[in-house]
Formats: structure tokens, sequence, C-alpha cells
């Protein structure tokens, strides 16, 4: 806050006045413990006052007892919060810091250095206007220079201070100055060729060109720390290009009203404006721009409000109202950077779900084609990408989405992947171009057939039988390989007696021509899903060979897969899970397979599978590996 | 064409990040404390989704602790802006008698608020929760992120904290996990109160300075709001004129002396004070670290 203004005592209400009309410039530092980071913003917020008594007095306890600067105070430990953190005296994550000057409010983002923290740097910059690359002025550019410099272009940041610290301890030398600058105009030249550089000498530790320009640098003739961040301009590049708003709730408290809620990313919009409902192009006019202190003129970029049209056109969460003269594309194929979050690697092939704006479809994230080594900038072969990895790869979605490439708009070409098992964030993505454009295709009338319907999951349609005696481990082992199954995005179904035997099936017994019946049905449920692209198990006695064979018949060539579960009897009678084979030897049960009706063994089943020696996890590990083998996961 | 201000920039923030929670949650509720920061973040929701109603009810973990001003402002307050109010008391602790005074500040706290807090979130299964807090009040919440969340134990775990890249939040959630989302979280306390004054947002009078009876307890100023202080304590009680930078429950509330009897006064107090805002909560004191080792239990 800089209290220097003396308006705060004098005439409050005139300084809230002149204070509710600041600007807000988000920036991030980038740099390492060793160059003075976390002792240039505790300087920054010092300076600007924003330390109370009692911060200042645990600070110089803390100071004398883990600090790192003797007697004076360590300004490092105002910014490295978590405890874990100040033992190991390094920052790991991103925290965020607040302070204001009597020109403008600031958000600062306070990233870790290392390698293994590229994911924390990546995420703080991508709000960020400015940043900030901390620099030991006795070393010079440094690998992790580049790095940080290639991050923060990345995410899309142009302007940057190459902040050269600890000039204290090479004498303010203007000369070892130079040849830094110099060093980093060379390097930038392959970054960005928009981007605005500021560099500043400077002593986080002496204050030294921090809030005011020092005597020590006379030949240094450029802005201090603060006056540059106080006046470079918050350029909002988004305000000069064409209007985007991505729905993020469909407004609807009655049936006079339809207003569609979201967070303009992009441009500005005016009643009257011709707008699309992207990816369906519909078009209308903005009829209000509704906000709850009343209707505006006009919106911009940044502002969260609610519009509404004139007519009642197909929108719904997840579509972007776009300027009409000039809307974005809509694809369902990009290439795109991708920076993989997660310590669990790319799986290359799988399904994820991809979250972009406020539409969340499922994407398939091919090969990288290339990685980028984040230090040298050179493209290296990559297979996948591993955590802090970042590569250049193509993706393929279930529907269209309206997009803008990530330079042109960050909101409108930033997505984050999320594994679809444990819900984590794994991969933030930036999209460049798309491979094709749906919105230029002309749809034709195609009939949707199962090859269409099996293609759309990426997958090829197959019945998996199983056969076995009761209690022999069929559905465990049809329940375990269903879920290696859906672990790799696959669309499947289990068919099995609690499910059919309750409902389609309730009219049936166990007498033989019951089981023929039954059977039959099931069988051609089976084959109806396999129409419909699903990948279908189905766990049932089913202990006639005839019956089995009509099976087979009904489905299409290669997609029929027997699988015996061949559990020898007093094996199974041992297990007796469910306690039948007691009630079947006591008389309870008639008709019971195995006991008082005939179970038929396949003859040439597909596999067989030996429940004495195998876990139904590796049964289901078998049968995985035989339908890789066959060809059967692989999608079009 | 006009520039945004920060606090129109924090706003329409704020206000994606509360209809993102509405469009993709089951299930949420927006925790209410009666606070100044409550008080904004329920105006913020009220902007959110005009002309609709926000689609989540409120809910008072009441320790049974709080000041009586505000029970009143929170009953009057949900009624007038139509919301549903869901009070919840841990009934355990009221049965055992716990209290501040009886058993300590921290006993109090973690049986009557962090403990409630998670049977409340049990009990009507919320699969996401709004709070106030933001990342300025404290060290530990500096590295807290928007969209924070927890096990089925409701335990917080700093190294499964995901990523949030520009305004894209990830809401999924495994069953009996939840999400506890702040979207004030880059507000700062002056940002507070300059919005209350910018948007005229009414808040519990307790912040204003007044004559209030206090009495001297562990080197704080309270207040006697109820006579189940202790009779010894209350007797010393002694009328000054002071006002609360933060509410919660009386006995662990410290006043602080003052005659700002309006915005302007506060904020112009606040601008030439010399000690942070969590200062006079009792909780803080105990030990370095304190909060990060809270919110690891559950404790908002």
């Amino acid at each position: 806050m800089r209290l220097n203004d003396d308006l705060i005592e004098s005439d409050i209400a005139a300084y809230l006045e002149k204070h509710e009309h600041k600007s807000l410039l988000r920036f991030i530092t980038c740099g390492s413990v060793d160059d003075g980071k976390s002792t240039l913003i505790g300087r920054l917020l010092y300076d600007a006052k924003m330390i109370f008594e009692d911060q200042l007095a645990s600070l110089e306890s803390d100071s004398k007892k883990v600090g790192t600067q003797g007697e004076n105070i360590d300004f490092a430990l105002l910014v490295d919060g978590l405890t874990a953190e100040r033992e190991q005296g390094i920052t790991i994550d991103v925290a965020y810091r607040f302070f204001a000057t009597d020109k403008r409010k600031f958000i600062v983002a306070d990233t870790p250095g290392h390698e293994q923290y590229t994911r924390n740097m990546a995420t703080g910059a991508s709000t960020a206007d400015v940043a900030i690359l901390m620099v030991d002025a006795r070393k010079g550019i440094l690998t992790q220079t580049r790095r940080h410099s290639f991050i923060t272009s990345l995410l899309g940041i142009r302007k940057v201070v190459l902040a050269i610290n600890k000039m204290d301890l090479i004498n303010y030398s203007q000369q070892a100055y130079d040849d830094i600058v110099d060093d980093f105009y060379a390097f930038a030249d392959e970054l960005a060729t928009d981007l605005e550089i500021q560099p500043i000498p400077m002593s986080a530790l002496e204050g030294v060109n921090i809030t005011s320009k020092s005597n020590e640098t006379d030949w240094y003739d450029g802005p201090s720390l603060m006056d540059y961040l106080e006046t470079v301009p918050v350029g909002d590049r988004r305000l000069n290009t064409p209007f985007r708003m991505p729905v993020q709730w469909v407004n609807r408290p009655n049936l006079d009203f339809r207003g569609f809620s979201g967070q303009i990313a992009a441009g500005s919009i005016q009643p009257g404006d011709r707008v699309k409902s992207m990816p369906s192009g519909k078009q209308s006019t903005v009829q209000r721009i509704v906000t709850a202190t009343g209707d505006l003129e006009q919106a911009i970029a940044g502002q969260s409000v609610t519009i509404t049209l004139d007519d009642e056109i197909d929108c719904s969460r997840g579509d972007v109202l776009v300027s009409a003269e000039d809307p974005s594309e809509v694809s369902d194929q990009f290439q795109a950077r991708l920076l993989w979050m997660s310590e669990t690697p790319l799986l290359p092939g799988r399904r994820y779900l991809l979250k972009m704006g406020a539409k969340t479809v499922t994407a398939t994230v091919n090969a990288p084609k290339y990685g980028i080594d984040v230090n040298t900038l050179n493209d290296v072969p990559a297979k996948t990408l591993e955590l802090n990895q970042i590569g250049v790869t193509t993706l393929s979605l279930d529907q269209a989405i309206p997009y803008d490439p990530y330079d042109v708009n960050r909101e409108m070409g930033g997505f984050i992947l999320i594994d679809r098992m444990t819900n984590d964030t794994v991969g933030l993505g930036l999209v460049d171009f798309a491979l094709r454009r749906a919105s230029n295709i002309h749809w034709q009338a195609m009939d949707v057939d199962r090859s269409a319907l099996a293609e759309q999951k990426g997958q090829k349609p197959a019945v998996l039988w199983f056969t076995g005696l009761s209690g022999s481990g069929k559905s465990t082992i049809a329940n375990a390989l269903q879920k290696l199954l859906f672990a790799q995005g696959k669309h499947t179904f289990t068919l099995d007696g609690d499910n059919v035997r309750h409902g389609l099936n309730r009219d049936l017994g166990f007498t033989d021509a019951d089981r023929v019946e039954n059977i039959r049905r099931v069988a051609n449920v089976a084959r109806l899903m396999s129409d419909a692209g699903l990948i279908t198990l189905v766990s049932f006695i089913s202990p006639f060979r005839s019956e089995r064979q009509m099976a087979r018949n009904l489905m299409a060539d290669g997609e029929f897969i027997e699988v015996y579960v061949d559990t020898p009897l007093s094996v199974a009678e041992d297990r007796d899970v469910k306690g039948l084979y007691k009630k079947a030897r006591a008389g309870e049960i008639k008709n019971f397979t195995g006991i008082d009706s005939p179970y038929e063994p396949p003859q040439a089943p597909e596999l067989r599978i030996d429940t004495v020696n195998n876990s139904p996890e590796e049964a289901a590990e078998v049968i995985l590996g035989f339908m890789r083998e066959k060809g059967l996961l692989n999608g079009e | 064409m006009k520039n945004l201000t920060h606090l129109d920039r924090l706003e329409a923030e704020s206000l994606h990040i509360i209809r993102e929670v509405a469009a993709e949650c089951e299930n949420p509720v927006m925790l209410y404390s009666v606070g100044k920061d409550s008080a904004v973040m329920l105006h913020l929701a009220m902007k959110a989704f005009y002309p609709s109603r926000p689609p989540f009810p409120l809910m008072h973990v009441d320790t049974t602790w709080k000041f009586r001003e505000m029970i009143e402002f929170r009953d009057r307050k949900a009624k007038e802006l139509g919301f549903d109010l869901l009070v919840h008391v841990n009934e355990d602790g009221v049965r055992d008698g716990v209290g501040p005074f009886s058993h300590g500040s921290a006993v109090h706290t973690d049986v009557m608020k962090t403990l409630a807090l998670k049977q409340a979130l049990d009990k009507y299964k919320f699969d996401a929760a709004f709070g106030g807090a933001r990342r300025d009040e404290e060290k530990s919440r500096a590295k807290e992120r928007i969209f924070s969340f927890r096990s089925a134990e409701h335990r917080w775990d700093p190294k499964r904290q995901r990523p949030e890249p520009w305004n894209v939040y990830n809401t999924r959630i495994n069953q009996g996990e939840s999400v506890r989302v702040f979207p004030l979280s880059n507000w700062t306390e002056l940002d507070i109160w300059q919005y209350i004054r910018r948007e005229n947002i009414e808040i519990v009078p307790l912040y204003f300075a007044a004559p209030r009876p206090v009495v001297n307890w562990n080197g704080v100023d309270i207040m006697v709001d109820d006579d189940r202080m202790p009779e010894e304590l209350r007797s010393t009680a002694v009328t000054k004129s002071v006002r609360f930078r933060t509410l919660g429950c009386y006995p662990l509330t410290g006043a602080v002396e003052s005659t700002a009897a309006t915005l302007e006064d506060i904020i112009q107090e606040m601008l030439l004070t010399t000690t942070s805002e969590r200062q006079g909560r009792v909780i803080d004191a105990d030990q370095s670290g304190s909060m990060e080792k809270k919110k690891q239990e559950g404790y908002f």
C-alpha cells in the first residue's frame, strides 16, 4: 500500500474513490531460491508496507532461528509458506501473493524454478501478464533461465523483465550486466518474435532499483522494477480480438427468461450485435446484457455477464457465443503442445477427458510427434510424455468443439486433460491448429452402420463368451477383465444371470428347454450390443455345445471368443461361494449343472482358463493379451 | 471502451467460479459464517445467477458461541435474500457441555467447528462447499487452490492438489470425496472492504465501533455477550469503544479499541494499522505452521 499517501489521513473518502479505480497486474516470478527470488518478493511486500508489525516480529525471530542472512531480516522466510518447504529451504508449489501501490493492485504467482516443478511454473504463467526472470549476475544466463523463458513464452507471456540480481556482489559492473543482456537477446530471438524485454540491474537484498532508482547504477537509464510494474500497459490483447464467450450456465428463472451466463474470453459485445452459437453455427442478435445492477450498453473481455438473444436458438453449457462476422473455427482433431503434469506417463491411444472453457469431451491423445527439450529447445524423439515433459501431439475428440489457436486466445485454445479413473488433472494443452476443420465439411447424409458405431468408440466389437460350471469363476474373471478394458477407455458391458434373469428372462426356469431359450435370448442381446460397437462380456454357465455354437453363428466372423473357465467340479463344489452345491446335493435345487444336469465342455474354445493355478486377475490379463494379439484392442 | 478496475476483475473471476460449481457439482452448499467475507460471497452468489436465485442452500455451522447479533443477522439476511438456511450444531458437543471457557479454544474449535463441519457435510452429502477464505489471510493459504480437494475423510493433502491453469477447473471427484471452493481466493482484506463500500453490502454491526462491555481474558479483550461467561470474569467488565476485525465465537474473538463507526473510518484505520487481521484470533497463536496443520485435519 505504500502509505505515502497523505489522503488516507486527511480525506479517506477521496482516497478510496481514487483507489477503487486501480488496475490489476498479474505477474510471475521465475528463478531458484539461489537467485534471490523469494528475497525479491519479500522486499516488494516489505517496501509496499504489506508486512504488519506482528508478522515482522515473527519474521525477525524466524530469521534468527532458521534464516540465512545472519542478524539481518531474511525476506525469503516471509514467502516460503508450508512448513516442509521452510525446513528444506525450497519453494515447492505456486504461491500467490498480493500487494498494492497507489497505482495498481498486483497478484504475484511465486513459482519454484527447478525442472521438476515445470508444471507449477506453467500453471502460474497461464494467468500472468508479465514474467520476471531472475538471473544471478555472477552466473549469467543459465540453462534454467532458458527453461523459464521458454515456459513463460509457451504459455503466452510476451512481457518479460530480465531481473539481473545480486549486482552488489559484482560491484555493479556495467560490463558484466551488458554481457548478460546481450546473451539473453541472442537467445530470446528463438523464442518469439514479439517478446518485449526489459532488463533491470538490481540487488533485492540491498533494495537497489527495486522501488526506486539507485545511485549505485548511475549508468543505467531504465526504470526501477516498481516503476516498470506500475506503468507497463496491462495490454489486454484480448480486447482487440473478435468476441468470444463460453456459455457456462443457461439462466432460466422462468419461462419468459432465457439467458446465457459466462465470462467473456475475448472482444466486446453490445445489444444489437450479431452472434453465432458454436458449434451449431446458428445465428441470432444480442438482445440484452443482463447484470444484477442493471443492463449494460457494452461488455468487454474479462466480465462475467448474462446475455439474452432475439431468437430461441439451441445453445447450452459448453457452447460458445462468438461474433457472427468473425466466428471461431470448429474441429474435432487438433495439433497441440502438451505439458504432462502427472507422475503416470501419457498413454498414447488412451482416452482422456479434455476440458476447454466450459466444455468437457473425450479425447484420444496420439503418440507424440516429438518432444521438446526444455533446456535446449531442441526437438527430441518421444514415444510418450513423462511428468514435466513437453511434446507436440495430435488429439481426436469424440465431438467437434469451437476453438481459437492458443497464441490468439488463451481461453479458447488452452485445455486440461483429466484421467478418467483417478480424476486427476494430468496434462495441460495448447491448441496450435486443427487437422481438419469440421466447420468446412458439408456433412453427407450418412448411414450410421455398425462399423461407424464401433469406429466412434475407437474399438472393434467383440463378444467374450464365458462358459463353465457354477462357481467356476466366470463372473469374477469377467469383472476383472472389464475393469482392465475400462481403464483402457474401452466401451464394455457384461451380461450375466444377475442382470438378465431378473428382467428379460424372468419367465424362464432351469429345465433344458428353458436353458436353451435363455441362451438364445442372451446371444441375440449380445449380437445387438456388438452391433452397437460394444465389447460384450457374457457370463453364463451355458452348458450345451449346440447353444454356444448357435451364439457363435450369430456373430460376425472373428467377433466371438469362447472362454472356457475350466474349473473341476470338485474345486467348484469346494468353493461353493453361493452355497448352491450344498442345496443341490440336498435335493433342494433341481436340474443343477454338474449334479443332476450335464455340462458339455467346449472342444475348441479360443481360450481355456485354468482357475486352479491362476488368480482371476491373472486370467483377465491372459484374455487381454489374447485380445491384443488378435488386434481387437486397436481403434481405427 | 472502459477499462476494468481491480474490483471489476476480482468480481468477474468470483462469479465465474461460483457458476462453474453450480454447473458441474451435484450437490453444492455455501458455507455462511456471517462475517464480512461471507457477506461479500453471498452478494456475489446473488449476482452470479441473477435473475435466477442461486441454486444451492446456505449452511451455517453454529458453535452455539457466536455473538447473538450474528445469529439475528444471519436469520434475517437468509430470509431477505430467499435462501434456504441450514444450521448445523454438533449435538454431541452440546451434550458434553463443550465450550471455550470450560475446554479451552483448541478443544472447543475442534469439536464445535471442525468436527461439526465434517458432520454436516456427511449428513447432507454435499460434494462441494463454498468457503470465504482468502489467500492473503495466512502463509499456508497462499498456496491453497481455488478448488481444494478433500478425501472421503475430509483430509487435505497438499501433494494431491490439482494444477489450475487459466480459469479451467477440474471439478470431478470420486465417490465420497468433496471439494472446498474459495471464490474469494484472490481478494485481499482491503479489496473486501472496498467492495463492501462500492456495492453497499450490509454487514454485522459488530464490525463498527460502539461502546461495548469487555473483559480481559488471556491478554485479549473479549466482549461479554451472555451469562455463560464465568461470573468472576464477567464481574471485571468495563465499557469501551471497540469493534471487531473478524467475527467468530465471542470468547475467542479479540476486540480492538476503536472509534471507527463508518466504513470509511474502518478502512482508514485498517490502512494505518500495524497489526494483521488474524492477530485477534486465538487459534493461530499456538505454534508456527498451526493453520497448515489444522487444514490437513479438515478445518476450513
